[in-house]
């Protein structure tokens, strides 16, 4: 996989906060470890590299529209990446940082503590399901939770949109429904494809975690308040 | 299917109250790292079996002669994979048993039938830190609708306080209990103690009443929430107490009822800990001092006067 460019969820912040400083190491180092576990397929040419950039970044849009329509396919199967996920973990986290600068006490996520969520989350329903006896490879899985946060996302920046209004019940009473709606897309997406890979007499001890994960993740985003 | 060595009839009587219940059953010898001899190993599985039954019996079986040949090693996968060996209705079956504890009706023998798993402590647990730190934030949440002085934060660290909490509470408490056991374990020849994997099991299994108990801590009458918690509490504890009971009994008074003693201590603590950190009453008057120089004059009266302990976050 050739070298992409920066991840697109880069903030316009103008001051070098620590978190966007984390925010590249992060990013650099995951891009480190999927570039060395890929076979060698470095490209040379500036030319070959813009091709193979449109390339991956095509596959990742094309990984969207299979979660926001999930069918029965094996596209997010066969080639999976992880470039979706980490632009949405990352997109997740810097959205749920708030504007003040404040103390550690004031209580919402830090951005680090979002990434770990996420990933840890991940790697542990993966395990949790090989151990269970499935046939779903690791990086398989962890692409399909990753991308399935995807409505999640969408969530997040609607909330935030929504959050821009004054708020009262009826704001709370928008955000609480735009959040059971996509996270009840993301248990669909990702159970469509993880649920073949279980015997049947598994599949809710499998499917389980994938709830507690999501349901999680909606609520950092629904108690998400801007200051 | 049951090789000669492998039949060692150490509780007989159990051994015909299995056989009695399900006589299609394959129980494989669980033999751990340190104890040599393992628990009751009665492989039955001749003749039937069962279309959604076919997948356990093979794979018990394959188990059993992987046993029979090799202990795999712990830096094996399927070594770890042995331990998340149950199907949904086993552990549907098993937190139905630790809700409703009966006298007689001993945990590990009747529910986990020595085939105790990883998969129930570790989601139980996973699923009550997330319910504690969710509903402790709800109660927040629904405390400053009543009384709008209240300074809401969403409060994130305490998902990892709950969860260090929980899981440390939920695996060393059974590494302890599981070490005194077996340090006392010497007259006690007919009935061997508990493994490690089965204390953790009891254990796991039993925090599982304490999550719908969380749930309904939500409803801010406090007579209720403590009545609440002292149910859910003696369910609990009665569970841990009856599976224990067949184990200690055989010890002198003294230490059994010290020990059953020290247990229910240590459940109560935890419930206790939960309800007082998580689910804080809030006096009205309680405005958390902002962290910032630029606070408004009006609250700086109000301040200095609370200690740093009250606040809710």
């Amino acid at each position: 996989m050739a070298e992409a460019e920066e991840s697109p969820g880069d903030p316009g912040t103008a001051s070098p906060r620590p978190l966007v400083r984390t925010f590249s190491l992060l990013s650099y180092i995951t891009k480190l470890i999927i570039t060395a576990l890929q076979p060698g397929q470095q490209s040379e040419t500036p030319f070959q590299k813009k091709k193979e950039k449109m390339r991956d970044l095509k596959a990742v849009g094309k990984k969207f529209m299979h979660v926001l329509y999930p069918r029965k396919s094996n596209t997010l199967l066969r080639d999976w990446d992880l470039w979706g996920p980490l632009i949405l973990c990352v997109t997740l986290a810097l959205m749920l940082q708030r504007d003040s600068a404040d103390s550690e006490k004031d209580g919402g996520p830090q951005f680090a503590e979002v990434f770990v969520i996420v990933w840890f989350g991940a790697v542990t329903i993966t395990l949790n399901s090989k151990l269970l006896g499935g046939n779903i490879s690791f990086f398989q899985s962890l692409c399909v939770l990753g991308y399935c946060i995807l409505p999640l996302t969408v969530a997040m920046l609607i909330c935030r949109l929504v959050l821009l209004a004054d708020p009262g019940p009826v704001n709370f009473m928008v955000r609480l429904f735009v959040v059971i709606v996509m996270f009840a897309w993301s248990i669909v997406a990702s159970t469509a494809f993880l649920a073949d890979s279980q015997p049947p007499n598994r599949r809710a001890l499998a499917v389980y975690p994938v709830f507690l994960f999501y349901f999680v993740i909606s609520w950092m985003i629904l108690t998400f308040t801007p200051q | 299917m049951a090789s000669a060595d492998e039949l060692t009839f150490h509780e007989f009587e159990e051994a015909t109250n299995l056989l009695a219940d399900t006589p299609d059953a394959a129980t494989t010898s669980r033999s751990d790292q340190l104890t040599p001899q393992g628990h009751v190993a009665v492989a039955v599985g001749s003749g039937g079996s069962y279309g959604a039954e076919d997948e356990v019996e093979e794979e018990s079986d394959k188990a059993a002669e992987q046993q029979q040949q090799q202990q795999p090693g712990f830096w094996t996968f399927s070594y770890y994979q042995s331990f998340f060996d149950v199907d949904t209705s086993q552990v549907l079956d098993r937190i139905k048993g630790s809700l409703l504890p009966r006298p007689g009706h001993n945990f590990v023998r009747h529910h986990l039938r020595n085939r105790p798993d990883l998969y129930g402590p570790f989601w139980i647990c996973a699923t009550l830190a997330f319910v504690l730190a969710v509903t402790g934030n709800l109660t927040l949440v629904l405390a400053q609708r009543r009384d709008p002085s209240i300074h809401y934060s969403p409060q994130f660290h305490k998902v990892t306080v709950a969860g260090i909490s929980i899981y440390c509470y939920a695996w060393l408490v059974p590494l302890a209990l599981w070490g005194f056991l077996r340090w006392r374990k010497g007259v006690q020849e007919r009935m061997g103690p508990y493994t490690f994997l089965e204390t953790v099991c009891i254990y796991g299994y039993s925090l599982f009443v304490f999550i719908p108990m969380v749930v309904l801590w939500l409803i801010p009458v406090p007579w209720l929430q403590w009545l609440f918690g002292a149910l859910a509490l003696g369910l609990s504890a009665a569970g841990l107490v009856f599976t224990l009971w067949p184990v200690v009994r055989e010890d002198t008074r003294l230490v059994a009822t010290v020990l059953l003693s020290v247990v229910v201590l240590l459940h109560a603590l935890l419930a206790m800990g939960c309800k007082l950190y998580f689910f804080q009453s809030l006096p009205p008057e309680n405005v958390a001092p902002p962290p910032q120089i630029t606070s408004l004059p009006s609250n700086i009266a109000l301040s200095p006067t609370l200690p740093q302990s009250l606040a809710p976050s």
